[in-house]
């Protein structure tokens, strides 16, 4: 139990990863496989910033300035809140490129389901067999 | 960091996710999507990241969900699953 309670942002961790996983495999909608691409990036931004929490620590804010030496047990991890500052950014950009490429989809093919395109694209192909 | 306070945001993320990929309303995907990027920038907050909340509250709850709904109003609503 204590396994569970004390490793609970982990866990929470690898279940929406494999929520996010699970929506890119196996919907069919290409919004819904872009909603589950979000929550994938979004469970790998919460274990970066899980890493670097501490129990006990606040925020990483130094107050007065003319210390020379500061105890690193009372603030949380700065270096991977950098990091993930990054990560949102692309997250963010990436998910604005693939909302551009689903509207010239839907512009096309006047649709967003995976199979009913694929469809399309085979009638093209071979128009002969159906 | 407040472990009760975790332990709620961190089961109000994951029902949010579960209910983002199974509305079967392109809309209320979106909105559910903003809600748990909000949940999550209060998680983030919550664990001392605060530099990570902000950008997450502006860009991801915000932007995202605006680009989210003009792509919507551009495409369709309906979703099979």
């Amino acid at each position: 139990m204590d396994f569970i309670i004390s490793k609970f942002n982990y866990w929470i961790y690898i279940v929406l990863m494999m929520i996010g996983f699970y929506a890119m495999i196996s919907k069919s909608n290409l919004v819904k496989k872009l909603v589950g691409m979000n929550i994938f990036q979004t469970a790998i931004i919460l274990f970066f910033i899980s890493i670097g929490s501490k129990k006990g620590a606040t925020i990483p804010i130094i107050q007065d300035s003319h210390v020379d030496a500061v105890n690193s047990a009372l603030y949380m991890n700065p270096l991977p809140h950098v990091l993930m500052l990054t990560a949102i950014v692309v997250m963010v950009s990436t998910f604005g490129v693939a909302v551009a490429l689903l509207i010239m989809i839907y512009r096309k093919y006047k649709t967003l389901e995976e199979d009913e395109i694929l469809q399309i694209l085979r009638n093209e192909k071979w128009p002969n067999t159906h | 960091m407040i472990w009760q306070l975790d332990i709620i945001l961190l089961i109000l993320v994951t029902a949010c996710a579960i209910a983002a990929i199974t509305v079967r309303d392109l809309l209320s995907s979106a909105i559910l999507l903003g809600a748990y990027s909000f949940m999550m920038c209060l998680l983030w907050a919550e664990m001392g990241a605060v530099d990570v909340a902000f950008t997450e509250a502006a860009v991801g709850a915000g932007i995202s969900t605006a680009f989210f709904i003009a792509a919507i109003h551009q495409t369709t609503r309906r979703t099979k699953d």
